[in-house]
């Protein structure tokens, strides 16, 4: 059969780019390759969206990290380094702590997901497929309406205070005592 | 036909995606680093979503969710990025190690 086995491959290189990305971001000596490992980690992601049916979703993955995100890490890496210590900019420590750490929480993960009843659907019943975009949009405006326009506000007030944040001291304005 | 991909599979990447970026998180000592790592966590739970969305009962949900946690994750990288900034303006260095001056 021809359709398990390309979908296996798939998987497998959209894994690859994914964790190889991760692998890329954690290991590198340079916050600049760094980012830029994790865009293909990214790119990963958002094709194991489209292997999972969920093809809005990784429109908007592409669309916000890689075109947001990632263009605002770059932008701070370059505005907070002189160019010629970006090198050996991404030193890390503790190295053996955390590793034991992330591999302690990678095997409990992996326990955990022995052991978990998950609701799954009843066996033989078959997958029904949905059109991804416009039942998120039914549930954004229907079920979701209220952290939908939640959202928005946190938005607004996320744009307002990188603003406020990010500007540069002015002066201190004169008290005009003429009044 | 039995699918040959599972839950566990996708499951499987995000943990592993998962433990990658809390590596980053402990190991580094820049902080736009350590936000790359928290990319990567949130890109981990957003994996797993998506993978429940597919191969669980919820429906249309978790990819409902995983949009908020995308525009969580880039209101939480602008702010986050302004603040290292307003650091780097402040003290000429991002090096975690060195911002002491809340130090008790």
């Amino acid at each position: 059969m021809q359709g398990p086995d390309l979908s296996v491959a798939a998987f497998l290189l959209l894994s690859a780019l994914t964790l190889g990305g991760g692998g890329g971001v954690i290991f590198s000596g340079n916050i600049v390759y760094s980012a830029l490992s994790l865009m293909v980690s990214f790119f990963g992601v958002a094709g194991l969206y489209v292997m999972l049916e969920a093809d809005f979703v990784a429109g908007v993955q592409v669309l916000v990290y890689v075109g947001g995100v990632l263009v605002l890490t770059l932008f701070a890496v370059m505005l907070t380094h002189r160019i010629e210590d970006i090198k050996v900019s991404n030193r890390g420590v503790g190295k053996l702590p955390g590793l034991a750490a992330a591999l302690a929480m990678f095997a409990g993960l992996i326990a955990a997901l022995e052991v978990a009843p998950w609701k799954l659907p009843a066996e033989g019943v078959a997958h029904e497929s949905f059109a991804s975009t416009q039942s998120i949009g039914n549930a954004l405006l229907g079920r979701y309406v209220l952290p939908f326009e939640v959202a928005s506000i946190v938005l607004l007030s996320v744009l307002v205070g990188a603003v406020v944040l990010s500007r540069k001291e002015v002066a201190e304005p004169r008290v005009r005592d003429d009044a | 036909m039995p699918e040959a991909l599972g839950l566990q599979h996708f499951l499987l990447v995000g943990a592993a995606l998962f433990c990658m970026g809390l590596y980053c998180v402990l190991t580094r000592r820049n902080a736009i680093g350590i936000l790359m790592g928290v990319e990567l966590v949130l890109n981990a739970a957003n994996v797993n979503y998506i993978a429940f969305s597919r191969y669980g009962v919820g429906g249309v949900d978790g990819q409902v969710f995983s949009i908020f946690v995308i525009m969580l994750a880039a209101a939480e990288a602008a702010i986050g990025l302004a603040i290292v900034l307003g650091i780097y303006r402040r003290s000429g260095s991002i090096d975690v190690s060195q911002m002491t001056s809340l130090r008790g």
